[in-house]
C-alpha cells in the first residue's frame, strides 16, 4: 500500500515538474504557428529589413523596431551596468556594516517595483527635465535613461553575491603582496567574479529588451529608423503593446510575429551566454 | 617611488568611483519613493476606494478587489505546481538525468521570456482558441506559467538547504520518502519557500503588459471568473494612457508602491527568517 503511494506521488511530483517543460512547447507552438505564415505572407526579408511600418497600407518592416531595441538595451547597459557594479562594489567591500543594513534591504524592495510605476515616474519627471536638457522629452536617450535605473537593482544583487561568493582568499593574497585594498578588489575578486557578473549583465539585457509598459510611456513610439538618440522610436515590445488593442486580419499576425522576432532574439542572448558560460567553465 | 605614488592616485580614484556610484543609486532609489509619496499623497481621498466606480469618481476599490482575486486564483495554480516541481527536482530526481535538464532548460527559458510575449501568448491560447472573452481567469492562468519559474527556483534553493541530517534522521526512524519530504523536509523549509510566494505576488500586483491583452481592463468588479477586470497595475496604465486622470494616477501609483514594497520586505523578511533557522 505505502509502496503504490510513494511510487504515485513520485509520478504527480514528476509531472508537476514537466509542467514549465510544456509551457515552454506551448508557448513555441501558439506564437510560430501563428507568426510564422504572416512572416511568410509579407516575406521574410520585407518584414526583417523593411524600414516602413504602415499597418494602414500593408507595409509591415520591422527593422526600424528591431534596431530601436538593440539600441536602448545597449543604452541601459552602458547607464546600468558600470554603475550597478561599482555600487555592488560598494555594499560588498567598502560598506561600513551599518549603512549596509539599510543599503542591501532598499536594493532588494526596489527590484519589486511595478515597471507602470517607473514608467509613471519617468513620464513625470524624466521626460520634461530632458525637455528642458536637450529640448526632446520622449526619445531614445530617455528610454536608455529609465532603463539603465530599472535593470540596477538587479545589476547590483546578482553583481554582488558574485562578489561574496569569489574565494576569500584572493583578496587576502593580493593583500599579503602588497596591493591596497581597492586592487585588491579590483584586480583580484572582480575577474574571478567574472561568470556571475556577466550573468548579471545579460538578466540585466533581458530585463530591458523585455520591458514593456514603462518603455512605452517615455520612447516616443514613431516606428521610423531613429537618426539620433534624441529621436523618437519604437522598440518591438511596445510595437505589440501599442497596436494589439485594434488590430486585425495581417496587421495581428504581423504583431504576433514581431512577438516570435522578440521571443527569439531573447532566446539567442540566452543561448549565447550559456555558451559563453560554458566555454569559461571549460 | 613614482610607481607607488601611481598606484596611490589609481586607488583613491577607485575608491571615489565606487563611492559615488553608491551615492548615486541611493540618490536615484530614494528620490523615485521619496518623489511618488510625496507627489501622490495628497491625492488620495475617500472617493477613490468608493465601492463603485464610476467614470465620475474613477475609484481604485473594484481594481483592488480584482488584484487579490487575481493574485489568488495565481496562487492557487502556481503555488502547487511550482512546489510540487522543486520537490522533484531536489528530493526524487537523479541530478543529472534528461528530465532534469530538460526542466532546468525550460525554466530558465520561461524566465526569460518578456511579460508582453506571455500576454500574447495568453491572448492566443484563451482569447483565440478557447474562445474566452478577455477574462480574469485568463489572466491568472498567464500570469501563473509566468510566476512559475521563480517559484520553482526559490524553492528548490530552501529545499536545498535543508540538511540532509534531517531527511537521514527520518530515514532512520522508519519514515519513506514522501513522509520525510512532507513532514519533515518541507516544514523546515516553509519560510524560504514562503518568500518566494511572496515574491510571486509581488510580480502579479505589479505585472501589467501580460494582462492588457488577456484580461482587459474593464474598470468594474468581474460578475464572474470569465468576465474581465483590470488590476491595480492595468487601472494605473489605463488612467495614464487616457492623460487626463493625472491626480488619480498620482494616488494609485502610491497605493501600488506601497503594497509592492510591502510584499517584498515580508519576502526577505521570511527568508532571513530561514537563513537564522538554519544556523540553530
Amino acid at each position: 500500500m505505502t509502496k503504490i503511494k510513494e511510487a504515485m506521488m513520485r509520478a504527480v511530483f514528476a509531472l508537476l515538474a514537466s509542467v514549465s517543460a510544456l509551457c515552454v512547447v506551448l508557448i513555441c507552438v501558439f506564437l510560430f504557428a501563428n507568426g510564422i505564415p504572416a512572416m511568410t505572407k509579407i516575406g521574410v526579408p520585407d518584414f526583417l529589413l523593411g524600414t516602413t511600418w504602415r499597418p494602414g497600407n500593408d507595409i509591415y518592416g520591422i527593422f526600424p523596431m528591431i534596431l530601436a531595441s538593440i539600441y536602448v538595451s545597449a543604452g541601459a547597459m552602458i547607464i546600468g551596468v558600470p554603475l550597478g557594479i561599482l555600487c555592488a562594489v560598494y555594499l560588498a567591500y567598502f560598506c561600513p556594516k551599518k549603512v549596509y543594513r539599510v543599503l542591501k534591504p532598499m536594493t532588494e524592495l526596489l527590484s519589486g517595483v511595478p515597471s507602470i510605476v517607473y514608467g509613471f515616474f519617468a513620464l513625470v519627471v524624466l521626460v520634461p527635465a530632458m525637455r528642458v536638457l536637450f529640448g526632446a522629452g520622449k526619445s531614445l536617450l530617455t528610454a536608455c535613461i529609465l532603463l539603465g535605473i530599472m535593470i540596477l537593482p538587479t545589476i547590483i544583487s546578482v553583481t554582488e553575491s558574485a562578489l561574496l561568493a569569489a574565494p576569500k582568499t584572493y583578496y587576502e593574497g593580493a593583500l599579503a603582496l602588497g596591493a591596497s585594498h581597492e586592487q585588491s578588489v579590483f584586480r583580484a575578486v572582480l575577474p574571478a567574479a567574472k561568470s556571475g557578473i556577466s550573468a548579471a549583465i545579460m538578466l540585466g539585457i533581458g530585463r530591458a529588451i523585455g520591458e514593456t509598459t514603462a518603455v512605452a510611456m517615455v520612447v516616443g513610439n514613431q516606428p521610423v529608423v531613429p537618426g539620433s538618440l534624441l529621436q523618437g522610436a519604437r522598440t518591438l515590445t511596445t510595437n505589440i503593446v501599442l497596436e494589439m488593442g485594434y488590430a486585425a486580419g495581417l496587421h495581428r499576425e504581423a504583431l504576433i510575429a514581431t512577438a516570435v522576432v522578440l521571443f527569439v532574439l531573447v532566446l539567442l542572448i540566452n543561448l549565447s551566454f550559456s555558451l559563453f558560460k560554458r566555454r569559461d567553465q571549460a | 617611488m613614482k610607481q607607488k605614488k601611481r598606484n596611490d592616485f589609481s586607488s583613491a580614484a577607485l575608491r571615489v568611483a565606487v563611492k559615488t556610484s553608491a551615492l548615486v543609486c541611493v540618490a536615484i532609489f530614494l528620490f523615485i519613493v521619496g518623489y511618488i509619496l510625496f507627489m501622490g499623497i495628497p491625492h488620495l481621498n475617500r472617493d477613490l476606494f468608493a465601492w463603485q466606480y464610476t467614470s465620475q469618481n474613477l475609484s481604485m476599490m473594484p481594481a483592488i478587489i480584482n488584484t487579490l482575486i487575481m493574485t489568488v486564483l495565481t496562487l492557487l495554480m502556481a503555488a502547487p505546481v511550482g512546489i510540487g516541481a522543486a520537490i522533484y527536482l531536489v528530493e526524487y530526481a537523479r541530478a543529472q538525468s534528461l528530465l532534469v535538464r530538460i526542466i532546468r532548460t525550460t525554466t530558465q527559458t520561461l524566465s526569460g521570456i518578456p511579460s508582453i510575449v506571455y500576454g500574447l501568448f495568453g491572448y492566443l491560447l484563451f482569447n483565440v482558441k478557447f474562445g474566452w472573452s478577455y477574462s480574469i481567469l485568463g489572466g491568472a492562468m498567464t500570469l501563473a506559467i509566468m510566476v512559475l519559474p521563480l517559484i520553482i527556483r526559490t524553492t528548490e534553493e530552501a529545499l536545498l538547504a535543508v540538511p540532509e541530517s534531517y531527511r537521514q534522521g527520518s530515514f532512520g526512524l522508519g519514515a519513506g520518502k514522501l513522509r520525510t519530504t512532507m513532514q519533515v523536509v518541507l516544514p523546515s523549509a516553509a519560510s524560504g519557500v514562503l518568500s518566494g510566494v511572496i515574491l510571486a505576488i509581488g510580480r502579479v500586483v505589479g505585472e501589467t503588459a501580460a494582462l492588457l491583452y488577456t484580461a482587459g481592463t474593464v474598470s468594474g468588479l468581474p460578475e464572474n471568473l470569465l468576465s474581465s477586470g483590470r488590476t491595480l497595475a492595468v487601472h494605473m496604465h489605463a488612467l495614464l494612457s487616457e492623460g487626463l486622470y493625472m491626480p488619480q494616477a498620482y494616488a494609485t501609483a502610491v497605493v501600488l508602491l506601497v503594497v509592492v514594497l510591502l510584499i517584498n520586505a515580508l519576502s526577505s523578511f521570511a527568508a532571513k527568517k530561514m537563513t537564522k533557522g538554519k544556523n540553530v
